[in-house]
């Protein structure tokens, strides 16, 4: 904890807020987007926008693992959960996540389906350990954040021959987002922004070259940020500063986190247990190829949807839900219809209002 | 085995009840009103104004650092009784228990509440058991009222702040939430936090002593001190501004909530209160309460401000504003 307060100090937060309101040339429009939830969170808690010029505006990105999980997913973890046998374990966030007529995993459980809450793929373990007469499912949600984590626990479910253990894997991959969000494809315009704060653990793992892509190909400069309110403005400043010089590159301001190689150890797990996807659906995003994780045909017996063939088919969103296009960076959470009426994270109608790091969440929760 | 558990007899009003309550109950409680075996309490009535609060008590685990269900059980519905300003009088509990919820836990649980009880100077004058299947309830739920006096010239009411006042809170916020999050299952962080658990009214009393006129008290218990916010200003119709550099927040707290994506401000507290007073009178009030054990730590946080949306907001320690989160259902640990 300590050695994060030089992070959160009052005093160089304010001056680096004046740093950037000094170097901000009045005539321009910045919008720069923040890829990754955690940022969006942070930037509502500490209310940062309102420390900078007015010019200079936050865009929340599609960053948010639970806010892009499709409804035809839930229906299956929902499908999954159902079954007699089966223990279903989840990170919290996702017990709250739409899925078709609005069904939820939280009421699944209401209705008796036993679906657990973990907060590490080793609970899930210890859960399939403590129930051997129960199939144990760890429905695996996250960007590659936290897929190095459950590529170790497949590992070690092999290991220890846990036979009742399977996981079902939604890992998801921040690059093809990002390129989808910013440059456009045939289902919407790009996202139109003069620079990208890039991930932070995310970052960590798969290190600064997947995103070179932004800086040459979309000539969008991006900056690399920790989580704290002074990393986040030090970002911006660097932003502000490459958008002046006319300069498009992939700069890092998490250097005490993100080396330019992230973790190729992380990615050694991750190569050895899944699998790129040919597609996989987002919500708000559409199918986007090679997006997401599948796992590995050497790991077949713990896939859970191998183990228990489910059908699920693709579920339209609520037809009053604007996720899409808050989720591309190209409305405002406020500006859908419903947002705080019929969407309020008590009841999320859209993904978005469901997590913490979903951008309609902040703006309701933090005004 | 059986004699060890709490069996369907003990609730059946039978022999083995009566058993019991004369063994546990009676001899634990003790006092006058009890002793005499009646199915209620007979007492005399102070003059003045009686206030009157209930609280049901389910938690898991029931046992804490800092406390159990018991003691929580008997703190929790004296600070509802202190909030108003009175002064407990006494209280009544009523037990429904699981069959075969273990006799030494149950014990250890009626020791605990009398000992807070009496710790409070407050007895318990009458009460229930009840027994209901295994399977039908989580091994003890516990009701317990209490009755209480007010002093003349005590207004207190969740309707009466006004723009201009000053908000006070007792002590530290989140440690009893952080406590019992610590031991839940899955949750393996390390904390030494204790839960807050305690009863109120003799703080409450010392600071009527010094400030009379104190307009609003509740106690942040869940929901946290948004929660309780919130409700204060929608019962007044004004707005609250808060400011994060003066909210007493243990490290440890601020640690665990964290890594768990909780806002402390979110999480339940047990042994402290909120107060609302004219502002020309918080120092006073902050004064009395530093005075008292149980507000060593109290602070002034904010002031009450005219907004006819009852908003509560907060000022960041950088100088920002934005709205206090309203927490919509619970609250729910964050992964990324
Ligand atoms: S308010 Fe609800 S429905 Fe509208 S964009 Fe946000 S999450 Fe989606």
């Amino acid at each position: 904890m300590k050695h994060l307060s030089e992070y959160r100090d009052a005093g160089a937060v304010r001056q680096m807020a004046a740093a950037i309101a000094r170097e901000v040339d009045a005539a321009r429009y910045y919008r720069f987007m923040e890829f990754c939830g955690g940022h969006t969170h942070a930037i509502a808690r500490d209310a940062l926008a309102g420390l900078l010029p007015e010019n200079l505006q936050f865009v929340h990105g599609p960053g948010c693992p639970v806010c892009v999980l499709p409804g035809e997913r839930v229906d299956l973890a929902i499908a999954l959960a159902q079954r007699p046998e089966v223990i279903l374990c989840t990170y919290a966030d996702t017990l709250r996540v739409p899925g078709s007529g609005g069904h939820t995993l939280l009421r699944a459980r209401a209705q008796g389906a036993d679906v657990r809450m973990v907060y590490a793929t080793t609970d899930a373990l210890q859960v399939a350990r403590d129930h051997p007469d129960r199939q144990v499912v760890f429905f695996a949600i996250g960007f590659e954040t936290t897929a190095p984590a459950t590529a170790v626990a497949l590992l070690q479910a092999r290991d220890e021959a846990l036979g009742n253990f399977s996981a079902c894997c939604n890992h998801v991959l921040t690059p093809p987002a990002m390129r989808a969000v910013l440059s456009g494809d045939q289902e919407s315009a790009p996202a139109r922004v003069n620079g990208v704060i890039g991930p932070s653990h995310v970052s960590a793992i798969i290190g600064l070259e997947p995103y070179t892509f932004v800086a040459h190909e979309l000539q969008t400069p991006l900056v690399v940020a920790g989580f704290e309110p002074l990393d986040v403005l030090q970002a911006v400043l660097m932003l502000v500063r490459q958008t002046h010089a006319g300069r498009c590159e992939v700069e890092n301001q998490y250097t005490r986190v993100v080396s330019p190689q992230g973790n190729p150890k992380a990615r050694a797990l991750m190569d050895q247990v899944f699998l790129p996807r040919p597609s996989f659906a987002w919500r708000g995003l559409g199918r986007l190829p090679h997006s997401a994780l599948g796992i590995a045909d050497d790991f077949a017996d713990l896939d859970a949807e191998r183990r228990f063939p489910v059908q699920v088919v693709p579920v339209e969103d609520h037809p009053a839900c604007q996720c899409a296009a808050v989720l591309r960076g190209q409305m405002e959470p406020r500006a859908c219809r419903v947002f705080g009426r019929g969407c309020t994270p008590e009841s999320p109608l859209g993904a978005c209002m469901v997590s913490s790091e979903g951008a309609c969440a902040a703006a309701y929760r933090y005004g | 085995m059986a004699e060890n558990t709490i069996t369907l007899a003990h609730g059946s009003g039978g022999r083995a009840m009566s058993q019991l309550i004369e063994d546990l109950f009676r001899c634990a409680f003790d006092n006058p009103w009890l002793n005499q075996g009646n199915d209620c309490a007979v007492m005399d009535s102070p003059p003045g104004r009686l206030v009157m609060a209930t609280d049901s008590h389910v938690i898991t685990p029931l046992f804490f650092p800092g406390g159990d269900i018991g003691s929580l059980a008997v703190h929790g519905t004296l600070n509802d009784v202190a909030m108003s300003g009175g002064k407990p009088i006494s209280l009544s509990v009523a037990f429904i228990l699981e069959e075969g919820f273990p006799l030494a836990d149950l014990e250890r649980i009626v020791r605990s509440m009398a000992d807070a009880a009496r710790q409070a100077g407050v007895p318990v004058v009458t009460g229930d058991t009840k027994v209901v299947p295994r399977g039908q309830a989580d091994g003890v739920y516990i009701t317990t009222t209490g009755l209480g006096r007010v002093s003349e010239g005590v207004n207190i009411a969740g309707s009466r702040a006004r723009p201009g006042d000053a908000i006070l809170v007792s002590g530290t916020l989140g440690d009893h939430g952080v406590a019992i999050l610590s031991l839940r299952e899955n949750l393996q962080f390390q904390t030494t936090l204790e839960s807050d658990t305690a009863a109120l009214h003799e703080l409450v009393a010392s600071m009527l002593a010094a400030v009379p006129d104190i307009h609003c008290l509740r106690d942040p218990t869940r929901g946290g001190l948004s929660c309780c916010l919130y409700e204060l200003a929608q019962q007044s119709g004004v707005g609250m501004i808060i400011e994060e550099a003066q909210l007493p927040v243990r490290e440890a707290v601020a640690g665990a909530c964290e890594l768990l994506g909780l806002d402390p401000l979110n999480v339940a507290n047990e042994g402290k209160l909120v107060a609302i007073c004219p502002g020309h009178q918080a120092q006073a009030l902050l004064a009395a309460l530093h005075h008292h054990p149980l507000g060593r730590e109290a602070a002034i946080i904010g002031q009450v401000v005219e907004d006819a949306h009852g908003l509560v907001r907060l000022k960041t320690r950088y100088g920002g504003m934005r709205h206090v989160e309203w927490l919509a259902g619970e609250a729910l640990p964050r992964i990324c």
